[in-house]
């Protein structure tokens, strides 16, 4: 029984690695692409690692794969969001479908100095 | 079919739908337009590789394999934050070749140290 619902989150995670991938190809520009990476794959390979930690029944493996996700869990935004900005200060223009940006005009130099209305 | 089968069955399953979004990653790899797409695919493909990892770390039944997932994720993770400042301090936006950018990322830095000046007094 517990071999066939761990069988089920293993397809599970696979098919959400899948569809980040999926989105990566698809999806019209990198700000979007990043929306499907960064969400959809981490969750994906943490599932993954949960399924071991299961699998696993000993508390020394579990332990390390569920560190494993945590730390994973702590660091895809921060590097998401790291590489948003610094593709937005390097100058990348979202899609042209994009509906609302309001960052727009707010980055006046090329070094991510964030400027306000009031100046 | 008894559990145990259907669990190498997933296993396997599992290994050939990682195996599609790697061929995926790749391919966005290599059309990506802008440099950010490229540095976003390597991020991907590092945690592919994590999920790849644990797949085969089930299917061997070898638990050591899971501390090379630890730090795969690591290494991957301050390599994507050094292509991140790599991005931002290159200042380009296309594929444009390097040589026509030269004097605005120059002009860059030049307004950059005075601006450090400027908040430092």
């Amino acid at each position: 029984m517990l071999d066939i619902f761990l069988g089920c989150l293993l397809i599970a995670a696979a098919i959400f690695n899948l569809i980040a991938a999926i989105g990566l190809l698809r999806l019209p520009d990198v700000y979007t692409r990043m929306h499907a990476a960064s969400k959809a794959g981490t969750f994906g390979s943490g599932l993954m690692l949960v399924t071991i930690a299961i699998h696993a029944g000993e508390i020394n493996i579990a332990s390390r794969a569920l560190a494993g996700v945590a730390f994973f869990l702590l660091t895809a935004p921060i590097s998401a969001h790291l590489l948003a900005r610094a593709a937005y200060v390097a100058g990348i223009e979202p899609w042209s479908g994009t509906v609302r940006d309001d960052l727009k005009g707010h980055y006046k130099d090329k070094q991510g100095h964030l400027s306000s209305d009031e100046e | 079919m008894t559990p145990q089968e259907f669990f190498e069955l997933s296993i396997y399953i599992s290994f050939g739908l990682t195996i599609i979004a790697f061929l995926f990653t790749i391919l966005r790899l290599i059309l990506g337009t802008t440099l950010a797409d490229r540095i976003l695919s390597l991020d991907m493909l590092v945690t592919l590789g994590i999920g790849f990892i644990a797949i085969f770390t089930l299917h061997t039944g070898f638990y050591a394999y899971l501390d090379m997932a630890i730090a795969l994720g690591l290494v991957g993770f301050l390599a994507t934050v050094a292509f991140a400042r790599l991005l931002m301090h290159r200042g380009e936006t296309n594929d444009t070749p390097a040589g026509d950018k030269l004097e605005d990322i120059e002009d860059g830095d030049g307004t950059q140290e005075v601006k450090t000046n400027g908040e430092t007094n």
